[in-house]
């Protein structure tokens, strides 16, 4: 594949890994933030090219994984209105509410559809009239501008059956909530690369300002996460931490206005609850006053629970690296990849899902 | 807390999607529900069909359900699948298939014309792969009790004498055979079953592979395991056999065949080609002294033109897989946790 082999490259690769060793000196512990940061880490096998000095740990940039226990309650609370289509991305069916998923409801005959693209939930709403259809709009500013044009697109459509069940959380806010933890174990981040493409480099002047550390904005493919992580090293190294674009053909300074500008139109920040991390301000996105036609919490009165994960659930400290999976009161006891609790086991490549396959052969 | 542990075991008491998914939650299924209550020494193999001696004769013996959704697809059906599935299954245990039993159930209201087109088709699948149709069974059931049609076939065949081929006789040293690129059929039953708006040239690979076989073991022996990565992918199937035979599996991610177009859709979606299902392919562990000429065998034949080692068997980490990435990193390979869903993140 044009565009992508080059960044797979395995003579590049193993310079920069070769590279990594060479100047990598003191113990240090990274953050990869985002999901698809982690994915790309584990099925390229990235850790094994790394010196022992360097520990990855991986972030809370799952959406998914993230979304609250109360929400999915929520959610699937929708699912049991007789006339309601739930419809939504597949990976949010496994992650589990307080006593099931939407998977198993879905198992169970309440009408649960998985769509690739938000536009299909229109489809979806203009087939079924006679039916109310609920989009779950999760994701982080990634996805909010497309479930922002989506929400656009309905009301110039005159559609009436159709809402979005806004749980969108914001990225820049929840690492500034991360960085204030005072027994913080983490030297740097590995910045998501899609987030910023929207958000641009500049969302993170704020975070860097307040808590100036190595940040590296990053792609996705192994020669661009080895590159971030290189940087990463030598400005610890240097001690001179920067916020630095590594990933310069897809993100720019500013970001994408016109996507920053739907968002705007149609969100408002709120305080949201993140599952592993409790309630953070100002980190969630809810759909504005003049579009509640469109708002599933508005139309449906929903209650939404504060509730984030189960009770016992360490997964905030196992993100922050100040444990490790089995010192989890629930890990391997309750928490399983087959029932997860927490975003590290939901994740299948999150850290305690890894930590349950693989660490302890 | 502990009220709330009680919550979460429940889960069990009922049987979810993902107990069919064909990955670890189906194995468990299968060695803690069932095996023990059917408790006997063939079953135990855990092999894709049974082989047993019946007055100094070997027989396989397979069964399979068919339960795809949609039952017409690019690349074939469900008739077709349901006729290669158990010829596979049969063929994974060397055995040359005779003769199959066809079970249907039918939802009332389905479509006499597509019955006939699925019949029609399983007779053209039988006569590829030279078995025949023998015993039947039909049901209909009340609209709803089932999607449109299910098909089970249940399969014998003859074991030639000499062969001993079992997911537990995998050796150390052993070339890992693949006899094609992998995920064709997972990813077009994805996306057709759900209408996704892209075009797309992807089929699926279903195919008859006992010809392919025989002529493997006509070669002159040394094939030990032979597994049809059907459900749960290559990834799963791997594991099974390192399972079963208690060895390690090293794989090599630049030896593996991913047709273009079916990597840039799994690329696309968030998913892991080695997790896709597969209807026409085999992995073969195959005695190093055996492995070229086996696999020269393999890529004479239609169905395994793109053949090749992926990797070996070794001794290291027993009853796990392994593999080495292309960019030179290592990485495990699990087997699947649950129905694959493409990624938002």
């Amino acid at each position: 594949m044009r565009f992508i082999d080059e960044y797979r490259a395995s003579d590049l690769s193993a310079y920069l890994a070769e590279q990594i060793a060479r100047i990598s000196v003191t113990p240090v512990r990274i953050m990869e933030v985002c999901g698809s940061h982690t994915v790309s880490i584990f099925r390229n096998g990235i850790r094994a090219l790394l010196p022992d000095t360097i520990t990855l740990l991986s972030g809370p940039g799952c959406p998914v994984c993230v979304t609250a226990q109360g929400e999915i309650d929520a959610m699937i609370g929708l699912s049991e209105i007789d006339d309601v289509i739930i419809v939504t991305f597949g990976d949010m069916l496994r992650v589990p509410g307080t006593s099931c998923s939407l998977m198993q409801v879905r198992s169970e005959g309440r009408d649960v559809r998985v769509v690739y693209s938000c536009e299909d939930a229109l489809s979806i709403a203009d087939a079924n009239p006679d039916r109310r259809v609920v989009f779950l709009g999760i994701g982080f500013e990634t996805t909010a501008p497309l479930i922002a044009s989506t929400i656009l697109s309905a009301k110039q459509a005159g559609l009436k059956n159709f809402s979005v069940f806004s749980a969108h959380k914001r990225v820049p806010e929840v690492l500034a909530a991360l960085m204030a933890y005072k027994d913080l174990a983490i030297d740097g981040l590995i910045l998501p690369g899609h987030v910023s493409m929207v958000i641009g480099k500049r969302a993170y002047w704020p975070l860097y300002a307040e808590y100036p550390r190595p940040y590296v904005i990053a792609g996705f493919e192994p020669v661009d996460i080895l590159n971030a992580i290189l940087l990463i090293v030598g400005q610890i190294e240097a001690k001179a931490p920067r916020l630095k674009n590594a990933y310069p053909r897809a993100v720019s300074i500013a970001g994408n206005k016109r996507a920053q500008e739907m968002m705007a139109s149609v969100f408002q920040p709120s305080d949201a609850n993140w599952r592993g991390l409790g309630r953070l301000a100002g980190s969630g996105l809810k759909i504005r006053r003049h579009l509640e036609a469109f708002d599933a919490e508005k139309i449906f009165q929903m209650h939404v629970s504060e509730q984030c994960e189960l009770e016992g659930c360490d997964c905030g400290k196992v993100l922050l690296g100040l444990k490790t999976p089995p010192e989890c009161p629930l890990y391997k006891k309750v928490c399983t990849p087959s029932y997860p609790v927490g975003p590290c086991m939901v994740s299948s490549e999150g850290t305690c899902g890894a930590y349950y396959r693989y660490a302890e052969k | 807390m502990v009220e709330h542990m009680k919550g979460q075991t429940m889960n069990d008491s009922v049987i979810h999607l993902d107990h069919g998914s064909g990955g670890r939650l189906s194995y468990q299924l299968i060695t803690r529900h069932i095996v023990p209550v059917f408790d006997n020494p063939i079953l135990k193999q855990l092999d894709d069909g049974a082989v047993f001696d019946i007055d100094r004769i070997r027989l396989a013996f397979s069964t399979d359900s068919f339960t795809v959704d949609p039952i017409f697809f690019p690349g074939g059906d469900i008739g077709e699948l349901a006729v290669n599935g158990t010829v596979n299954d049969l063929a994974m245990c060397g055995a040359v298939p005779k003769y199959l039993s066809c079970g249907m159930i039918i939802e009332a209201g389905f479509s006499m014309a597509d019955l006939n087109r699925i019949l029609d088709s399983m007779r053209l699948a039988a006569k590829k792969a030279d078995v025949q149709i023998v015993t039947g069974d039909t049901k209909v059931v009340p609209k709803r009790a089932a999607d449109k049609v299910f098909i089970n076939t249940s399969g014998v065949g003859l074991v030639p004498p000499g062969v001993e081929i079992g997911g537990h006789l995998a050796r150390v040293g052993d070339k890992v055979i693949l006899s094609g690129p992998i995920a064709d059929h997972g990813i077009t039953i994805l996306i057709n079953r759900e209408k996704m708006d892209f075009e797309s040239a992807v089929k699926s690979d279903t195919a008859p592979l006992n010809h392919m076989v025989y002529a493997m073991i006509q070669q002159g022996g040394g094939v030990h395991v032979l597994r049809d990565p059907t459900r749960g992918g290559l990834a799963t199937a791997l594991n099974e056999i390192a399972l079963q035979s208690q060895v390690g599996i090293g794989i090599y991610e630049a030896n593996i065949p991913v047709n273009t177009e079916t990597s840039s859709i799994c690329e696309l979606l968030g998913f892991d080609p080695l997790y896709m299902a597969n209807e026409g392919k085999l992995i073969a562990c195959v005695a190093p002294d055996h492995a070229d000429s086996v696999l020269e065998v393999i890529q004479k034949h239609a169905f395994g033109i793109d053949a090749s080692i992926i990797g070996e068997v070794v001794a290291d980490h027993p009853g796990r897989v392994f593999m080495k990435t292309r960019i030179g990193g290592t990485r495990i390979v699990d087997m699947l946790t649950g129905e694959p869903f493409p990624r938002i993140c």
